[in-house]
């Protein structure tokens, strides 16, 4: 995959609400590709784990938004555990998906989940998909 | 003795067969596990970003609710509600401005800064209670029982909430060490089963067990123990479309760790609600005679 980069592309605000949001200095980042590896989830994503950090602090903001990676991570911290850099990826995914939800646009509808899953799923599951996928 | 005890709303319906044969066996390990008052949804996932405070209310208030019991310890058994309400009160304990601003913004008769200490049932089974301990109480010893635990991430992840070595567990198998069955290492017990991914790409949760219960397998396992209500749905469900899809996945069956407490504490199915279980649980452990074999049933005369 290419990505261009150039100051037009940047957006320096979007870069600072990330860190705003994620409390995390995306500057730790230093691209070794542990939480690639360590990800169980990294082969559904089309952004790896260690791409979305560098596209996040270069302020790719459209990549990013036209990436899934962010709504199938789960939160599971395996990269968290791993960073050798301390850098906690599962607050910047968190940050992201913020970013989208806050603007009122969900990833999941309540009422797309049809009546039988509501009815199996264990509230875990309904509360904190919902939380995470919903504004 | 008692212990302050927080439930959450998966173990009163869904996960009955993970609470009941936990206070059942408790109180015969002579803990009481007493339910806080008025405690209510813990929120299930910790709030990750740092300016979503109202997400803190939920947990914090449950912290304060055991707090206002006297209680220095408050005991969970769900491990996302265990992670939720760890990671809040460390923030209540550290963050002296975040503190400041919730215990200012809660309509609470008292404020909070992180007192009371979360603990998960298997700690206190460790630390409370002791393995030595347990394994004197055991009635009725899991000897042919080969089972691997299974951790899933709540109960490691974060390091600063961990029960245990966030990379190389042994709690767990520790624990069925204890009641005399043979715990199996497999290097997936701590990988995520798709946790909440179940609502947005339930499709996708098969792809997420298979290597988890394809390792399990393939070190000899017979059975899985778990801890969570989420990981025993997306395995459950999992196992079940691999199996479909005759992937060379055969039939497991998953148990809780409490009730095979319970069973080898000696208190009989009545208390492990076996039906709520995937696969065919009655019939695996009649197998390993850890179940009475089934009668069968005669017609009652007139």
């Amino acid at each position: 995959m290419s990505v261009t980069i150039s100051s037009k592309k940047l957006r320096r605000e979007f870069v600072k609400k990330v860190k705003e949001l994620s409390g995390q200095n995306l500057q730790l980042c230093y691209q070794c590709g542990m939480c690639s590896g360590v990800c169980p989830a990294a082969s559904n994503m089309d952004l790896s784990p260690r791409q979305i950090i560098e596209m996040a602090r270069l302020g790719l903001e459209e990549e990013i938004a036209h990436s899934k990676t962010v709504w199938i991570c789960a939160s599971c911290l395996a990269c968290t555990v791993n960073c050798p850099r301390g850098f906690d990826l599962s607050k910047m995914m968190e940050a992201i998906r913020l970013l989208t939800l806050r603007k009122n646009i969900d990833h999941v509808h309540p009422e797309d989940i049809s009546p039988q899953e509501c009815s199996e799923l264990p509230q875990i599951a309904m509360v904190s998909g919902l939380r995470k996928f919903t504004g | 003795m008692s212990l302050a005890y927080y439930p959450g709303c998966t173990l009163k319906t869904r996960a009955k067969n993970l609470e009941e044969p936990a206070v059942a066996s408790m109180e015969v390990l002579g803990v009481k596990l007493e339910e806080i008052p008025r405690w209510n949804c813990c929120g299930a996932v910790y709030s990750l970003a740092d300016d979503d405070l109202i997400h803190q209310v939920a947990p914090v208030r449950n912290l304060i609710r055991a707090k206002e019991q006297g209680k220095n310890e408050l005991a969970t058994l769900c491990a996302f509600c265990f992670n939720t309400l760890k990671r809040a009160n460390l923030l209540m304990k550290e963050d002296v401005e975040k503190r400041n601003t919730l215990n200012s913004f809660m309509d609470e008769d008292v404020d909070y800064s992180g007192e009371v200490k979360v603990v998960h049932l298997l700690e206190v089974l460790r630390d409370g209670i002791g393995w030595e301990a347990l394994s004197q109480k055991v009635k009725l010893p899991l000897w042919e029982l080969k089972a691997a635990p299974y951790y899933g991430c709540t109960l490691l992840r974060p390091r600063e909430v961990a029960i245990d070595n966030a990379e190389d567990p042994t709690i767990l198998g520790e624990f069925l060490e204890a009641l005399g069955a043979t715990p199996v290492d497999f290097p997936e017990s701590t990988r995520c089963c798709g946790s909440y991914q179940i609502v947005s790409s339930p499709d996708d949760i098969a792809e997420y067990t298979r290597p988890i219960l394809n390792s399990a397998l393939s070190h000899g396992a017979e059975a899985l123990v778990l801890t969570c209500p989420l990981c025993d749905y997306n395995l459950g469900r999992g196992q079940k479309e691999l199996m479909k899809k005759q992937s060379g996945i055969r039939e497991m069956p998953l148990f809780y760790f409490t009730q095979l407490l319970a069973l080898a504490l000696g208190l009989g199915p009545q208390v492990c609600h076996f039906e709520m279980n995937h696969g065919s649980p009655e019939s695996f452990l009649r197998q390993k005679n850890l179940l009475p074999q089934a009668e069968s049933v005669q017609p009652i005369g007139g």
